[in-house]
């Protein structure tokens, strides 16, 4: 990106601070719909951070995705699932509060010390740029051709999946027929028919008769 | 602009995720916390492939990959949380105790 210094250290800063804020206030804010919108903030400030990092695709694959993807579905999951109700407190649920900030900031700290002692190998030559599509599609169609095929793969299976786990499953209500109820409980419901034209001597008419000649 | 800058914004977004997936009683706001962590990923990915291997861009392939799961787990999940709200009428996490012994 040839942006001069200041102007990308100045939009470090505000991507940084607007994803920051938005990622706390997905976490910390009470009503969710304000949480989902916040999360919406924090996938765009993550792709401007992409635009500063030389990569325009990802970017805008990022915005395509998350935001006009995974961020309506979340939406659409908070309107199907709109049940207003206050959650009851827990017993000595502070302490859970408290040891996870303690274990996240401690986490934090152990990564943050990590980054800053280990000494990166930076490289020096310059950033493909604009190429940066043609590179990833090369990348897709020689070394990286089966996880590209098996991503496909999973799409389809989660689309199946998602369609089988969302679906909600009717009951039959109404009768299928109106000489069911008459029949016997302990008789199959599939060859009401058959019972009720043979005589009750001839069992082998019964046991002969297949389900194909109800419509017969 | 240096790496470590990006890294440790990057550990900041994966440590609220991480506190968002233990504290919070909603489920939606459960799967919101995850994407805010694989987004963390992301981003730590793409830092690298900028900075230390910015010629064959391998870490803004395996941010494409991420994504790609990343959306078919968000699919998946809500799903799930639409199919337990079906049965257990409540989206409360501390009530979803259907495989506690």
């Amino acid at each position: 990106m040839d942006l001069a210094q200041g102007v990308q250290t100045v939009s470090f800063g505000l991507l940084s601070l607007m994803m920051i804020g938005a990622a706390l206030g997905v976490v910390l804010l009470s009503n969710v719909v304000y949480s989902a919108f916040l999360l919406g903030g924090t996938f765009i400030s993550v792709a401007g951070l992409y635009l500063l990092l030389n990569a325009d695709f990802v970017a805008t694959a990022q915005v395509l995705i998350y935001v006009g993807a995974v961020n309506v579905l979340i939406l659409f999951a908070i309107m199907l699932v709109n049940k207003r109700q206050d959650f009851e407190p827990i017993q000595r649920g502070w302490i859970r509060k408290v040891a996870t900030a303690v274990v996240c900031t401690g986490l934090f700290a152990l990564l943050s010390a990590m980054v800053l002692t280990t000494p990166w190998a930076i490289s020096a030559t310059t950033a493909v740029g604009n190429g940066a599509i043609v590179a990833i599609g090369l990348h897709f169609f020689s070394d990286f051709l089966l996880p590209f095929e098996l991503a496909s793969v999973l799409l389809l299976m989660a689309l199946v999946g998602a369609v089988i786990l969302a679906r909600r499953e009717f009951l039959p209500e109404q009768p299928l027929d109106a000489g069911l109820q008459q029949t016997p409980v302990l008789t199959l419901p599939e060859r009401p028919r058959e019972l009720a034209s043979t005589a009750p001597g001839s069992p082998e008419r019964t046991i002969t008769g297949s389900p194909g000649d109800r419509n017969a | 602009m240096q790496l470590q800058y990006f890294l440790i914004l990057a550990a900041a977004l994966f440590c609220i995720g991480i506190y968002g997936l233990i504290n919070s009683r909603n489920a939606v706001r459960v799967l919101m916390s995850v994407e805010l962590m694989l987004n963390a990923v992301n981003l730590n990915l793409m830092a690298f492939s900028n900075f230390l291997d910015p010629q064959t861009i391998k870490g803004q392939v395996f941010t494409v990959f991420v994504i790609a799961i990343a959306a078919a787990e968000a699919a998946i999940g809500l799903a799930i949380v639409l199919a337990i709200y079906r049965n257990r009428d409540t989206v409360d996490m501390e009530q979803f105790n259907l495989l506690k012994w």
